[in-house]
């Protein structure tokens, strides 16, 4: 039973959430995270200020459940399922990083110079958060998904608009971890 | 009671995705780095399963838990708002690290400051809408 306190693999991790999005098409609906975020701002009143917004949001319920399952499926994973090693990435990423004076996993998800809440609480905290937030929000909704819309299941109906979605998700991150974060940081 | 399946599909979602890494910060950028293949081992697997899966429905006229038979809507043809809305939320997903499943994902798991990412996206959720159609698409 050791697997269950280690990271998955790559090859079973690509299998299972694979499984994920056919799970949701046979029980007649479909794979997709951004569309919840248009789901909330419809239930929080944004229909009265664009039609964007003005749609049943109760049939979107599933989709919410499905939202409040990911959350207790993390914290579950995070404080029952691992065995603190953190994520085993690339050497020359840490080295790298450690010229941004960006700190290393040692045992972490997330990096404490972006994530921590002292850092988080600053005018460069809150600029990375809320704006890469808004960018990824924005962007998913202009696009029309985001990468399980997409990236997962767009490509795998083999939808050349997905393809070309996936694309741009690849040019925005290249121009933004080689050129945008080395200026921030 | 209907909605607890959509609720277990949830937590496993969310336990696959955790443990894959793919909602770690580090695992993106070492992606945009070309540092590692674990990123893009997940997305091809993930790509083929689904691939062979939808093929399977399609072919056999797999009927669905409401009992109808499988069918996926054709994304709208176009370039523009793939392209343009893609580089936005690609340029937000190497800066925040984060999509829009992890954001969740990671916010239940106690990463409070994921709270302010879940935040901009509502937000940037909300000013597309507002600007959607003034927008080229």
């Amino acid at each position: 039973m050791d697997f269950i306190f280690k990271p998955f693999p790559w090859y079973v991790s690509g299998v299972l959430i694979g499984a994920v999005m056919l799970l949701l098409i046979y029980m007649g609906k479909n794979f997709g995270m951004s569309s919840n975020l248009r789901t909330l701002c419809s239930v929080m009143g944004g229909g009265k200020y664009a039609g964007f917004f003005r749609f049943d949001w109760k049939t979107q319920r599933w989709n919410l459940m499905v939202v409040a399952g990911a959350m207790i499926g993390g914290y579950i994973t995070v404080h029952f399922l691992s065995d603190g090693s953190g994520v085993n990435i690339n050497p020359d990423t840490i080295e790298q990083l450690a010229r941004l004076n960006i700190d290393a996993p040692e045992g972490k998800l997330l990096p404490d110079a972006i994530f921590g809440m002292e850092n988080a609480w600053t005018p460069k905290g809150l600029l990375i958060l809320l704006g890469g937030g808004f960018l990824v929000g924005f962007g998913a909704r202009y696009a029309g998904g985001c990468t399980s819309g997409h990236a997962i299941s767009g490509i795998s109906n083999l939808q050349l608009p997905s393809l070309i979605a996936v694309i741009g998700f690849f040019i925005g991150g290249l121009i933004m971890s080689h050129y945008i974060l080395p200026l921030i940081f | 009671m209907k909605y607890i399946k959509f609720l277990l599909v949830g937590i496993f979602f969310g336990i696959v995705l955790t443990k894959s890494e793919a909602v770690s910060w580090y695992r993106i950028y070492e992606m945009f780095f070309f540092q590692s293949f674990h990123m893009y081992g997940i997305i091809m697997v993930a790509i083929g399963t689904g691939i062979i899966g939808i093929q399977f429905f399609k072919r056999r006229k797999i009927k669905n838990t409401d009992g109808e038979t499988i069918s996926i809507p054709d994304k709208e043809k176009g370039i523009t708002r793939y392209l343009a809305g893609g580089i936005l939320f690609g340029l937000g997903w190497a800066l925040a690290g984060a999509c829009p499943g992890p954001m969740y994902i990671l916010f239940g798991a106690g990463f409070w400051s994921m709270g302010l990412v879940i935040l901009g996206a509502l937000a940037g959720t909300f000013v597309y809408g507002l600007l959607q159609k003034r927008l080229p698409h």
